[in-house]
């Protein structure tokens, strides 16, 4: 099997950055701050093969580039060197120039596109939930227009098919269809992340991507939330990229886990693996203080 | 005639001291070549430099200054307001041009070769030969649903409009239908989406594959932009909500016009309801 999309190289830096950048910082220089030029090196060289339908987790303490992860991976920050690019067959109609000039399987590099063109890759393909539901969502208006948003970017023109579409998803993610037409604001926290959820799988998404998503939730709702996730990956057969500095999060939700510090992989392997056997230090710290 | 031959045999301007069309003749070039980059990208928001007028910003100096760079001295032009012709704003603004470029001036939509109006479009089918100039208080369409410029800018330019749309969603959702009466979102040559002055619904229409050019100024936002003849001008509306336009109980009072946009006008003694055309040149031809 394939990876549906492969990461090389993937940097951040934000700041003028120098030619020490890179050297003096990382997990062995204990900072993610170059001494020379102040700039932050948000997650450097990191590498990772997200594969059809495989939960991929992402560790690590806050300001160890997890999120910055994400957010390259979803296009909303310019990256500073890196590629990632996407199967052929997961590349939605109307695209197929990204393919024109390459030899593999793969389209060229997706960073390297027009930010029209990553919209339509986004739109397509990818859902996010944010662990703030006031970025995944506009809390003034209903949640079924939350919803229909994605679709009317995808095209959508008929109201009552939208709105169908919106209770489907509402129904999946345990909000009463009642209240549809409630914009999120009225919403309780749990409730905001489930219209998130619903949102972001409106779009028949093959890669979703998961940001804290129960971080700030208490542990009966954060339960739910998980359940709900776990239902949905095995019914929608979704590739799914989860960020969490939550261990028990990791452990039920991935298949494969990177450990993160400082901007830098310190570790990636099966979550198993790293959960019972860390390698390397501060994998074990982490264990060992989850216990 | 144009207007060299035109000042030979003319000693002075028409008004003594002031450019023929009071804006002097860089301004007029600039004011020209933007309409000429708006007819070339129908519905695209072109920046101009909007020079100080003699009336105030907001009160049609976009309109204004699209006329005053166009007409020429055989040209005969028709000005108004709400559709009618003898409002106070609608005849300054005639009398004005007149006085600066020596111009004809009418009520006859059919005689006019440049309309300038505010808020409607003229009943009589209009044609290739004329222009209409439209006045225009607020030319982004997405205003109301992102106050960002630079936002907008981008929407416009990525074809980004699903937020637009969503507004119009929940607009249904809340009231059953589409409540915008007025600045109905159209879509130029599928693919801007443009603000076509506030026009009620019963114009819209008007500006589909229609033979006339239409000329848009915003002064206040320093905005020009255009439909040239013949271009689709589609109303955003869904597939089971479709665009309509306003339905009137009553035919006009004055003439018994049935198929024009009508003002409810309150008797003020007696209190009845009362419907007349809008476009006061309309109804005068009629009941000639």
């Amino acid at each position: 099997m394939e990876p549906l999309l492969k990461a090389r190289n993937l940097s951040k830096i934000f700041g003028s950055g120098c030619q020490h950048c890179i050297a003096a910082t990382g997990s062995e220089a204990e900072t993610n701050v170059c001494p020379h030029c102040n700039s932050v090196v948000a997650c450097n060289d990191v590498n990772f093969d997200l594969f059809p339908n495989e939960v991929l987790g992402i560790v690590g303490e806050s300001g160890s580039g997890k999120s910055t992860l994400i957010k390259l991976t979803h296009f909303e920050w310019e990256t500073t060197s890196g590629e990632l690019n996407l199967h052929r067959s997961a590349l939605p109609d109307g695209l197929g120039e990204l393919l024109a000039d390459t030899v593999d399987q793969y389209t060229r590099n997706l960073f390297a596109l027009s930010q029209f063109q990553q919209r339509q890759i986004r739109n397509a393909l990818m859902g996010i939930v944010y662990q703030n539901p006031y970025l995944g969502l506009r809390m003034n208006i209903s949640s079924g227009g939350n919803i229909a948003e994605r679709l009317l970017g995808a095209g959508w023109r008929h109201i009552g098919k939208m709105r169908e579409r919106a209770s489907e998803l509402l129904e999946k993610t345990e909000i009463p269809i009642s209240r549809m037409d409630e914009p999120p604001k009225n919403f309780s926290g749990g409730m905001q992340q489930r219209v998130q959820i619903a949102k972001a799988l409106s779009n028949n998404p093959l890669l979703l991507l998961l940001d804290e998503v129960t971080t700030g939730l208490d542990l009966s709702v954060q339960a739910r939330v998980l359940d709900l996730i776990r239902n949905i990956q095995s019914e929608f057969q979704l590739s799914m990229l989860v960020v969490s500095h939550d261990l028990g999060v990791i452990n039920l939700l991935c298949n494969r886990t990177m450990v993160m510090k400082h901007g830098r992989v310190v570790e990636s392997g099966l979550t198993d693996q790293i959960l019972q056997d860390p390698q390397h230090r501060y994998s074990q710290l982490l264990v060992a203080s989850q216990l | 005639m144009n207007l060299r031959s035109w000042q030979q045999n003319n000693k002075s301007t028409p008004l003594a001291g002031y450019n023929f069309g009071f804006m002097d003749d860089s301004a007029k070039k600039e004011v020209r070549r933007s309409l000429l980059k708006a007819v070339a990208i129908p519905g695209y928001q072109v920046p101009f430099s909007s020079p100080e007028m003699p009336i105030a910003r907001g009160w049609g100096t976009g309109g204004m200054q699209i006329t005053l760079s166009l007409v020429l001295p055989q040209d005969t032009l028709k000005v108004i307001d709400q559709g009618c012709d003898d409002s106070v704003n609608a005849v300054n603004i005639k009398k004005f041009v007149a006085k600066v470029a020596a111009v004809t001036s009418t009520t006859d939509t059919h005689r006019a070769t440049v309309i300038q109006t505010r808020h409607r479009i003229p009943e009589e089918p209009m044609t290739g030969e004329q222009m209409l100039v439209l006045q225009v208080p607020y030319p982004e369409a997405l205003r109301d649903v992102e106050p960002s410029e630079l936002e907008t800018r981008r929407m416009h330019a990525e074809g980004d409009y699903a937020r637009m749309w969503l507004h119009l969603y929940e607009d249904i959702v809340r009231y059953g239908e589409i409540s915008i009466s007025y600045r109905y979102p159209v879509t130029v040559n599928d693919r801007y989406i443009m603000d076509p002055s506030p026009i009620p619904r019963w114009d819209v229409p008007k500006l589909h594959m229609s033979e006339t050019l239409y000329l848009f100024g915003a002064g206040r936002e320093k905005r020009i932009y255009a439909i040239p003849p013949y271009t689709s001008v589609i109303p955003l509306e869904f597939e089971d909500h479709k665009f309509r336009v306003e339905k009137f109980p009553n035919p006009c009072q004055r003439c018994g016009s049935t198929n024009s946009y009508l003002d409810e006008i309150i008797n003020d003694v007696d209190g009845s309801r009362q419907y007349f055309c809008s476009d006061t040149g309309y109804c005068d031809k009629r009941c000639t």
